[in-house]
Parts: C-alpha cells; structure tokens; sequence
C-alpha cells in the first residue's frame, strides 16, 4: 500500500516526454531506411 | 515487482511498435516475397567451373519474363563475362565462389548478397531504371578487396 | 578503500587496457589517412592488418581488461575482499589473457593473420593467431570464475539475502559471457585450429561463420552489459539518489541472459545455407532482446529526473538544469548515452530483415559500432577511468585533470559525431565497409559517394584525427593519475567509488535464482540453433581448403 502512495509522489512527466523522444528517434530513423528500402 | 505508471506507458508503445516494424518486414518478405538473399543449394567449391549452371557464366534467359544470371566470385574478381539484362524483367543471381568468402553488392539495389564457398547464394531482383550499375564485394577477402568490382548494363 | 592486492590486480588490467587502447587508436587514426589517399604505408605494413590490429585490440582486448578491473574493483568493494585463491586465479586470468593477446598481436604484426577480429574462413591465419584468441577466452574464464567463486563464497555466507546489486548484474554478464564463448570456442578449437595446423584439410565454412555469430552478438552484449552497471549503480550515487528500482534494474540484466545470445543469425541475414525460416525466428529474437535496454532508457531518465526534482527543478524539464554538469565522472556517461539513442536505433535497424539488405558490410556498419561501443561503451568506461585509477592508486584527481578530462570528453564526442555521421550517410548511399582507398576505377556511382557535405573522405578523417587527439589526452590523464599526480593525504581528497545504494526490499528473491534464467536461456539457444546447425553439419557440401589472400 504504501507503495502505490510513493508512485504517486514521483512526478515523472518529464522522463516520460524524454523516453517518447527516443521513440521517436527509433520510429524516425526505422521508417527512413524502410523507405530506401523500398524504393531500390 | 512494481512498474511505474508511465513506465508501463513506455512499454507497452516500446513492444508495440517493434511488433509493427517486425510485423511490416515479415508480411512483405514472405507475402511479398522480399525475403533477402540466401538459399540452400550446395556445390563442390573446387569443381564449380564444372557445375551448371557455373560452367556456363553468364547471362541465360530462363523464359519470357526471367533471366538468370550466373556469377563466380574469386579473389579478386568476378567471373561474369557480358552483363547486360533488361528492364522491368525478374532477373535471378546466382552466385558462388571458388575461395574465401566474398559479396555481389549492386550499388543502389537491394542485391546484396554474401557469397560463401561451398553454397550457391540466390536472389532475385528487377531492375526499373536503364544504365551501369556498379558492382562491389563489400566482405573482407584480403589485399584487392577494395579492387574487386564489375559492372552490369541494364538496358 | 579496498584491499591492496585486489588493487593491484585491477591496476593491472587497466594497464594492460590502455596499452591496448594507445596502439589500437593508433592503426585507427592511420586508417582514415590511408582511406583518404593521403597517407601511403611502408610496404612491410599493410591497410588490413592495420585493421585487424585495430578491430582486436580496441574491439576484444581494451574492453575485455577494462570490464575485468572494473568487475574486481567493484566485487571487492560490495562483496569484501578476495580470499587467496580468488586472488591467485584472478591473477592467473590475467596472465593467460595477456600471453593470448600477445600471441595474436604478434602474429598480426608479422603479417600472418590479416583475417580481421571476424577471422572468417577459409582466410587461414597461422594458427598461433587462433591459439592467441583461444587463451584470451580462455584466460577470461579463469578470471570469471574467481570472480564467480568471490560470489559464492558470499551467498554461502549470507544465506537467503539478494546479493548487493553490482555483484548480481557482475554475475548475469558473466553468465552470458561463459554460454557465449561457448560457439566460438567450439568453433576454434574443432574447426580452426585443426586445419590451421594442418590436421584436417578443409573446413565446413558456414558451420564456422554461424558459431563466430552465436558468440559474435551476445559478445557486444559483454560489452555494453558493464556500461549498464555503471549507469544503474554508479550514476545514481553521483547524483545523489538511489536506483530507480532495484527489482527491475536486475530484470533488465536476466532479460539480456535470455535473449542476447539466440539472435546470431541477424548478422547473417544476407548469407545461404540459413532458412528464411531460422532467419526470421532469430530476428523475432533480437527484437525481444530491444525490451530490457527500452527498461533502461526509463529508469535512467527517471533517476535523472528524481534527483533534479530533489535538487529544487521545477516544470517540464527544470530537472535537466540540476544535474551534475560540472562533474566530469557524470558529463561523461550522460553524454555516452545520449550516443545510444542513434545507436541503439540503428541496431534495430540492421536486425529487420530485409531491411539489412541496404545497410549489411556497408560503412554504415562502421559507424553503428562507433556510436555503440566505439562511444556508449567506451566513453562510459572513460569517465569510469577518471576515478577509477585514482581510486586504486590512493592518488588526487586534481583541478587540472578534470578540466582536461572534458576536453578529452567533448573532443571524443565532437570526432565521433563527425566520423560516425559521415560514415552512416556513406553506407547508405552504399559505401562499402572495410576497404583502403578505393575510387572503383572511378566509377561515377562510387565518385557521387564522397562528394556529399558530409559524406566525403575529409570529414571521416578530420573526425579521426579529433578522436586520436582525445585518445592521447586520455592516455595522459591515464598516467598521470596511475603514477604522477599527487597523493590524497586529506581524506576530503580521497576519491571515491561512487556506488548507489539500491533498495532491495521489494525485489523477489526468484530473480537470483541463476538456474531458472540458465535453464530458459539453454532452451532458447536449443529452439532457435539445433536444427540449422544440425543441418549445416548433415547437409554440409565439401569443406574447403585455407588461403591466404593478403
């Protein structure tokens, strides 16, 4: 119980915006040379 | 055993996008047939001038649609006399070598293939523009590998 | 501080490491002269043994020496000291690697080993080469199971607790390590040794390509596995927080024991003998193995943004301002991260299958592994050394060679950024990999390469030359701290190990149970290779002969 208490006490907003910004570099990145791969 | 809110937010977009890129690659390769190069066909490495179809090097048209093409590798060259093949038809490359290992890269294809003795590497590929490609071996095969090179005509 | 053998050992090893690491940035620097037609080599001195040097001693003999001074240090600091016979095999692991790595070396300088660390055959070095590589595997296993052996003697002593967890994520890269080695020491001492010596006459060649991969990719997991120690143990303490958590900091490392090792066929996607079927399964494989280092990604960006919160970071982002930035040991290892981001995704990239088609042996390649071990790895045992050396030699890490371990931080990631860059754009556009200078007679295809802004010859070389630069001023900060620069006699001098403390009151005790994870990770390595292997083996055509090709 007193657990979930401390989960709600760390704000973690700002890592969860900067994992998303990796994703983002991963999905970027994956799509680009799939497309080169689609165009040879 | 506890994950953070946000954390299993992450993940689970994380799991599912490699579920999408996994998913988008493996229905194009065995639907669409884009699978990358290989095969399974052996051959002696040391009678492969003696083994159809390399006896033979070269360009053969196969039917209407298809050509193939038969190519040795070998240190440090490419023993594939008269490479020309037209546009918009199935051109299918088979490769082998006579020692150590090597590849059939065409620049800017999807034909890059690694050529290891012993087995006879396939692929298949259509060329849509006219003109000389480029062709490299972008494995390490000792002092001329950065000579080993050809060209092929598509016309 | 620890004790004064273990310090020793560890000393050592580092020693050797940087020795290592001065001649291999060396042959690096060489290389992007030569590859820019400015640089012409002696005769006796040839571009491929250049890189065969450069491969193995940055690449297997750095790294390896480096890993193990850290393992030592940090197993005698959370586990207490070694009893004597830890101490003599830990010594013994290091002479045995060390007469391996010279066997190899010399046998590369004498020219007869110009085969690359990949040694693919039927290229035959002399067999010494393969007898050099053999000890240096086997001269790490000495060293792993003191280090296993220091672990046991603990759990004996402390029955039912969790192990600390430096000591727990030491034990999982070693366990990976031990079932990784396992392919290429078959494959060296049943295929290559005998034919190099000329007991058998040929060699199954896609036999010995398919046991080099099975160690060849979780081999890159031993490296980066002891970068994720740092990143979960030490960078927290120097933040001022705990580990994130501590239960998924130790499921992150079983998931890497699971599924770094059924993933070799990804670097073979291009290659017959294989089916597509195999093939795909082991990409399915790899991408599973992507999951622990997404975990990794978040706690580090969650200990980060913690202890700014801590430290009065307000907003969105004001955490980002409270971090540590004048402190080199954390600037270091934040930026190497940052490095893994690319990296990482580029990695995702070359195990997509087909995908694999337009960026497999290009120099796209090169720069995936500069910016994965040549950096996130590397760098983060650079800013380790910062510490880690005075540490063990009670010296001061004084002003002066903070200062000038930023230079030698911001060089290395400004050559790295350049050289690596020019490198993924030239691959794409089809470059290949491992060649000296070579225009293809020509070739308008092979002349457009190298006329981009970034894609040309002169930013891969002013990239390497900033990167040798940063390397030397390494090597001085190196010896400085190990013999020059003053002792700490105040203890407010001292240095030291920075180690987080990790609440482990929530973590399940199932999590050291090695046997579940061994026992999982056999059945995936069974599923995923004891049909094609066996298929190599019953379908095998005639073996071939050795040449030497250079």
């Amino acid at each position: 119980m007193d657990k979930k208490q401390s989960d709600h006490d760390v704000n973690l907003k700002g890592t969860l915006v900067s994992v998303f910004f990796v994703g983002i570099v991963i999905v970027a990145m994956w799509v680009a040379v799939y497309l080169m791969y689609v165009a040879r | 055993m506890h994950f953070h809110k946000y954390e299993k937010i992450w993940l689970s977009f994380g799991i599912v996008s490699l579920i999408v890129f996994l998913s988008v690659v493996g229905v194009s390769a065995f639907s669409q047939n884009h699978t990358p190069s290989g095969g399974m066909d052996t051959i002696d490495p040391e009678k492969v001038n003696e083994t159809a179809p390399f006896d033979n090097p070269g360009v053969t048209q196969l039917d209407e649609d298809t050509y193939q093409v038969a190519i040795v590798a070998l240190a440090f060259g490419y023993n594939a006399p008269d490479l020309r093949v037209p546009a918009g038809k199935e051109i299918i490359f088979k490769v082998t070598s006579t020692d150590v290992v090597h590849s059939f890269t065409i620049d800017n294809t999807k034909v890059n293939m690694m050529v290891v003795p012993g087995r006879v590497t396939t692929k298949s590929y259509t060329f849509e523009k006219p003109g000389k490609y480029l062709i490299l071996c972008n494995e390490y095969c000792g002092t001329g590998h950065h000579m080993m090179s050809a060209e092929i005509e598509v016309y | 501080m620890i004790a004064q053998p273990e310090r020793k050992i560890a000393l050592w090893h580092l020693g050797v490491a940087y020795t290592a690491f001065l001649i291999g940035t060396l042959m690096g620097v060489l290389q992007v002269f030569i590859r820019n037609d400015a640089l012409q080599l002696p005769a006796w001195l040839d571009y491929y043994q250049i890189l065969t040097a450069h491969g193995v001693l940055l690449a297997l003999i750095y790294t390896t020496f480096f890993i193990f001074a850290f393992f030592i240090t940090g197993m005698s600091k959370s586990l207490g000291s070694f009893g004597p016979k830890v101490r003599l095999y830990s010594w013994v692991g290091l002479w045995v690697t060390l007469l391996g790595t010279v066997m190899a070396t010399v046998m590369i300088i004498a020219g007869e080993a110009s085969v690359l660390y990949t040694f693919y055959a039927p290229m035959k070095a002399n067999g010494f080469y393969y007898v050099g590589l053999a000890l240096v595997i086997v001269g790490t296993w000495i060293s792993s199971f003191a280090l296993v052996g220091h672990y046991m003697v603990w759990r004996r002593n402390n029955k039912g607790q969790l192990s600390p967890l430096f000591a727990f994520m030491t034990v999982t890269t070693i366990i990976l390590w031990i079932i990784a080695c396992l392919g290429v020491v078959a494959t060296v001492l049943f295929q290559y040794i005998p034919w190099a010596f000329g007991w058998t006459d040929t060699i199954n060649v896609e036999l010995s390509r398919s046991l080099f991969w099975y160690f060849g990719h979780p081999l890159v997991y031993f490296w980066l596995l002891p970068a994720y120690i740092a990143w979960y143990t030490i960078v927290p303490k120097l933040l001022g927080v705990k580990v994130f958590s501590d239960s998924l900091a130790r499921l992150a490392f079983v998931l890497f024991i699971l599924f770094s090792i059924p993933v070799g066929f990804h670097h073979q996607l291009t290659e017959p003998g294989i089916s597509n079927f195999w093939k795909f399964l082991q990409v399915v494989l790899t991408f599973m193995v992507i999951v622990p280092s997404l975990m990794t990604a978040f706690s580090m960006f969650a200990t980060f943004e913690i202890s700014g919160r801590k430290k009065g970071g307000t907003g969105l982002f004001g955490w980002f301002k409270k971090l540590p930035w004048r402190d080199i040991r954390f600037t270091s290892i934040f930026i190497a991260m940052a490095f893994f981001i690319p990296g990482g995704a580029g990695g995702i990239i070359n195990a997509s299958f087909q995908l694999n088609e337009v960026v497999h042996n290009t120099l796209w390649i090169v720069g995936h592994f500069h910016i994965t071990v040549g950096t996130p790895v590397a760098m983060t045992f650079m800013g380790l050394t910062f510490w880690l050396i005075p540490y063990l030699t009670g010296r001061r890490f004084t002003k002066r060679m903070q200062r000038l371990g930023f230079v030698q931080i911001i060089t290395w990631s400004i050559g790295m950024l350049l050289m690596s860059t020019a490198q993924h754009v030239l691959g794409l556009m089809g470059a290949p990999r491992r060649t000296a200078y070579s225009g293809y007679n020509d070739h308008p295809s092979a002349m457009e390469w190298f006329d981009g802004i970034i894609s040309n010859h002169v930013t891969m070389a002013i990239g390497g030359t900033i990167l040798f630069l940063s390397a030397m001023i390494l090597m001085y900060i190196v010896i400085m701290t190990m013999f020059v620069s003053p002792k700490a006699e105040m203890p407010e001098q001292r240095v030291e190990f920075p180690l987080a403390e990790s609440d482990m009151s929530h973590t399940p005790k199932w999590l050291e149970n090695w046997w579940i994870w061994i026992g999982i990770a056999a059945a995936l390595i069974i599923i995923a290779y004891a049909i094609p292997l066996t298929h190599m083996i019953q379908h095998a055509p005639p073996g071939s002969k050795g040449f030497i090709t250079w």
